[in-house]
């Protein structure tokens, strides 16, 4: 570096260069904000003409709603399926099935914890409403996978169609859930089907994208001894990348399930019967205690079926099978036998008792103790918490929402787009160009940078608390073992369910909105961390302690900057999740684009800028995950370079 | 191998469903007996409590349950839920099969559409959505009064007005602005605005007034109510948007602040209101397919209407007292024979 700066060279150095560049623009972006500040402000008009016209849309689809009739039957017909199949199995026949397949998939102690699981749903005194949400749930991710396994085979074998469908992906897994409610009742009205449909566009993009990227995981070498082989396409398909891939899928499908099960509790909110529906009733009673149960409920669902469809995809990978010290005809009858017990058992439930009425006979709430503890905590520290809150938003929140909002927006959008450029070059920048022309002229300015400011400062304290917890968990196994199930439950845990202690300790707000966004958010990215930093070979770590490094000179010289790619996908699953939780916020205060959204939804008369609103936050979301996916891509060709 | 194992997983499969399919049509055998059975005996023990005039104000809230169904929607606020679960008893009493969804107001009116909600009990007037339902497609009509009137207000903290007695004069609020100053606000004081589904024009009645305020909007009920508890709790100052009925009354105290009184049409056009919230007289909204159809269920959701005091108590004993909406319904019921007698159709 300090060569670079020494005279001798007559051309400048062209990082230098770079560098003084960015100083130069910087002074200027400082001279015409100090210039033109208050002017060209886009302030908020409630009646944007655009607003209107989309309302327009919306009568237009209401009158002509029949066609999409058969759909919406046909989707409750299959609902109404898995919901009889779940009835008549009743709870001894669940129970059973949930150990049978814990005993096939993967042993003795997770069969258990199948049937601990489901029980406990019974004992919480949920039964009924775990049923209707796994009913709905088992509906959406039938469809998910029928749609999402052969596209996504397709798309694993093309690469145009890749370059297709991957950015079809990547918006729909940035829209904000809540934005497509209010259309998903517009088209299929509230219930059911609705439910489901809006399950599916938010479960189906990993089924797609983990299956092709299982299908271009499969080494081009033994695609191509098979083809030299004289395999056909079909072929080829079949007995090799299938197979080899299967693993893969199985993580696409456990994925897919995980995000149906978060996706059906919040379409609570358009009549989708079940777990969601008892969160929103205990909240309108502002019962944290009773929503913690149907939210704990599903936290142990979400663990069973995380678990069960792990082992599943192991128990399918040709090279993980146990064939070689089991003998098959011992397992031929173990099968047998398990579905025989499953058999009678459900018979037995049939004659013995009402198998869909789970006994009373033991049950437990956490209702009233966590009650007792959020008013505790909420009595004890809210004064404290009302401090922190003014203090970070007067320091923080304020001054950069007031730069925002102040700033001319063409000065605002030239400044992402030169940044954009910087960090990850011209493509980037072009597209976070034309995602910000776009908000301007939905007629958002004005929120948009409101809640760009709170997701800036969310994405800020969930990448440095992420980093720093998720460094002190590679470096302590015992810490990541407690970790596990909390980082389980904030994930899992709708966010419905914390937001009301959160609103008593720090009013409702914008900042209550970034602690909620910042909960959601910092489990995956201290997962990436970890993961990316144990990533790190024995073998160099050892070379490093052998050249006499310390703790502190291995943690930054080696295990950081070798992980740097996985601490860059990190910062860029944060950003998209902090997204996600914009439309949240605006249920506690944090108003904006997230009010805009759930005012949209609410009032006929509003759908229209809901509907804008959720697009731009789409449109803020492509444009701050095109920045950041593009900075690893760079930084890492650097690297290589280097 | 591979064959093997799929033809043994296939194999494994078609038993199954063979034995899924045996328990079914057994299972249908054996279950629908058991139901008949249930019902009869329900059917029996209502002979026996119609019987016996003494047990008459012992209500079970069951019934056989071959009626038909009827299709009650619950608002997300609890008051409704204490009417539905009312309603509910009593129809189950007569013999209906109840269900119940709980839906936001414009959600549920989509309902009438699709089949999937018969009655609204109590709507806080929305003329839009009565245009498209009831004037347009006619798939809904006006059921009358439930008898609940709605308030909505702006309201403070009692501790507020025992500290600054004239805060419940709108003229005053200038005076107080500095009060209510939050992080949120910039240099005006808070107005806590609700959950965008409630009727509001709070921000035009700010401007219109002249007031130093900032319309901070909740969000959300919950979130309201929290602000409330919070406020009452630590004795922090705050100034919303709140109505009644609503549980959280029963449980502290919030005063109503004078705004320049309501004149019929004073709110015709929401960008230059300058005056208070009109008072709701709740209706009810059935689907038009149910009052026609509707039978027995139909007549006495027509003549169900009771009051302010019995919707707070019922709501009362749900959220306050931990009661299950079942249980809250049943102790009314019990308690108040005069008044649901009188919504019971002629046998």
């Amino acid at each position: 570096m300090t060569a670079i700066s020494l005279p001798a060279s007559r051309r400048l150095d062209p990082v230098l260069a770079k560098r003084l560049l960015a100083a130069v623009l910087a002074a200027v972006v400082v001279l015409l904000f100090i210039l033109f500040r208050g002017q060209w402000t886009l302030p908020h008009d409630q009646d944007f003409p655009l607003f209107k016209a989309l309302n327009g849309v919306k009568q237009a689809v209401d009158q002509n709603r029949t066609v999409l009739d058969p759909i919406r039957i046909g989707i409750a017909a299959l609902v109404d399926g898995f919901n009889g199949a779940l009835a008549f199995l009743g709870w001894p026949g669940v129970l059973a099935l949930a150990g049978g397949l814990g005993l096939i998939f993967g042993g003795v102690r997770l069969a258990i914890l199948c049937v601990i699981g489901f029980a406990a749903l019974g004992v919480l005194g949920l039964w009924d409403a775990s049923m209707a949400t796994l009913g709905l749930m088992l509906a959406a991710v039938v469809i998910s996978l029928l749609i999402g396994i052969p596209l996504g085979i397709m798309v694993g074998r093309s690469d145009r169609l890749s370059s297709i469908v991957t950015p079809i992906l990547d918006v729909m897994q940035i829209m904000p859930t809540f934005a497509y409610l209010a259309p998903m009742t517009l088209l299929f009205l509230i219930g059911a089907p609705s439910s489901t449909i809006a399950t599916l566009i938010y479960a189906i993009p990993p089924a797609i994208r983990i299956t092709s990227l299982g299908i271009r995981g499969v080494e081009k070498e033994t695609v191509e001894a098979a083809t030299s082989l004289g395999s056909t396409g079909w072929q080829v398909l079949s007995k090799v990348q299938l197979p080899l891939a299967r693993r893969t899928i199985g993580i696409g499908v456990n994925q897919t399930i995980m995000m149906a099960l978060s996706m059906v509790v919040i379409t609570g909110l358009i009549g989708a019967p079940g777990l969601g529906r008892n969160i929103l009733q205990a909240l309108s009673k502002v019962d944290v205690g009773g929503a913690f149960d149907a939210g704990l409920a599903i936290v142990i669902l979400a663990i069973v079926l995380d678990r069960l469809t792990e082992h599943a995809g192991e128990w399918m990978d040709p090279r993980f099978r146990r064939s070689d010290d089991e003998d098959p005809r011992r397992r031929r009858i173990l099968y047998g036998a398990i579905l025989a017990a499953i058999a009678a058992i459900v018979v037995a439930g049939h004659v013995l008792t009402k198998p869909t009425v789970f006994p009373k006979a033991v049950t437990v709430s956490f209702r009233v103790p966590v009650n007792d503890i959020v008013h505790w905590i909420t009595g004890t520290f809210s004064g404290l918490t009302l401090a922190i809150k003014n203090v970070f938003t007067f320091a923080v929140l304020n001054p950069l929402e007031t730069v925002l909002t102040t700033a001319p927006w063409w000065l605002v959008v030239a400044v992402v787009v030169l940044v954009a450029w910087y960090v990850s070059g011209r493509r980037a920048s072009i597209t976070a160009g034309v995602c910000l022309g776009i908000v301007v002229l939905l007629g958002l300015w004005n929120h948009s940078m409101q809640t760009l400011a709170s997701v800036l400062v969310a994405t800020l304290i969930t990448l440095v608390l992420g980093v720093v917890v998720g460094i002190l968990s590679a470096r302590s196994d015992r810490l990541r073992t407690v970790l596990r199930p909390i980082l389980d439950a904030a994930q899992t845990m709708p966010a419905f369910v914390y937001l009301i202690p959160a609103i008593a300790l720090f009013a409702p707000s914008r900042f209550t909105a970034i602690v909620a966004a910042v909960i959601y958010a910092v489990p995956p990215v201290i997962r990436l961390v970890d993961a990316g930093i144990r990533s790190v070979s024995k073998t160099v770590l050892e070379a490093a302690t052998a050249c006499g490094s310390t703790e502190r000179q291995l943690l930054w010289k080696v295990q950081l900057p070798l992980s740097r790619r996985a601490l860059l996908v990190a910062a860029n699953q944060g950003i998209v999740l902090v997204l996600a939780m914009v439309v949240i916020g605006g249920l506690v205060g944090a108003g904006a684009l997230g009010y805009d959204v759930v005012t949209g939804f609410a009032q006929g008369t509003d759908f229209g800028k809901g509907l804008a609103a959720g697009t731009a936050i789409v449109l803020i979301g492509i444009m701050l995950d095109r920045i950041t996916q593009g900075a690893g891509g760079r930084r890492r060709t650097v690297a290589r370079a280097g | 191998m591979e064959h093997k194992r799929l033809a043994r997983l296939l194999a494994g499969a078609a038993i199954m469903s063979l034995v899924l399919g045996a328990c079914s049509s057994g299972g249908g055998g054996s279950a629908a007996p058991v139901v008949s059975a249930g019902a009869s005996a329900a059917a029996s023990a209502e002979a026996s409590t119609g019987a016996s005039p003494s047990a008459a104000s012992e209500v079970t809230c069951t019934g056989a349950g071959d009626q038909g169904t009827a299709k009650l929607m619950i608002n997300q606020w609890v008051g409704a839920q204490a009417n539905v679960a009312v309603a509910q008893c009593l129809l189950q009493q007569l013999g209906y099969k109840v269900e119940t969804n709980t839906l936001a107001e414009e959600v549920a009116w989509q309902g009438f559409d699709t089949g999937e909600v018969d009655v609204i009990l109590e709507n806080w007037g929305h003329p839009d959505l009565e245009k498209t339902y009831i004037t347009d497609k006619k798939v809904a009509q006006d059921d009358g009064p439930n008898g609940v009137t709605g308030i909505i207000g702006w309201y403070v903290p009692q501790w507020m007005v025992d500290k600054y007695p004239d805060i419940t004069d709108w003229n005053n609020l200038n005076k107080y602005a500095d009060l209510f100053k939050t992080s949120e606000s910039g240099d005006k004081g808070q107005f806590l605005g609700s959950d965008p589904t409630f009727v509001q024009y709070d921000e035009a009645l700010i401007a219109n007034l002249k007031l130093n305020y900032k319309v901070v909007f909740s969000g959300s009920e919950a979130a309201t109510i929290t602000a409330f508890q919070e406020a009452t709790k630590n004795q922090t100052p705050l100034i919303g948007y709140f109505y009644d009925p609503q549980w959280l009354h029963n449980e502290i105290k919030l005063v109503q602040v004078k705004l320049p009184p309501y004149t019929p049409g004073c709110d015709k056009d929401l960008k230059a209101v300058a005056c208070d919230y009109p008072p709701y007289i709740l209706n009810k909204i059935v689907a038009t397919k149910f009052a026609e159809t509707g039978g027995k269920a139909a007549t006495f959701i027509k003549n169900f209407k009771w009051g302010n005091t019995d919707q707070n108590n019922v709501a009362d004993l749900i959220t306050n007292k931990s009661m299950s909406p079942e249980d809250a319904a049943k102790q009314w019921v019990t308690a108040n024979p005069t008044v649901w007698s009188a919504w019971m159709p002629a046998q």
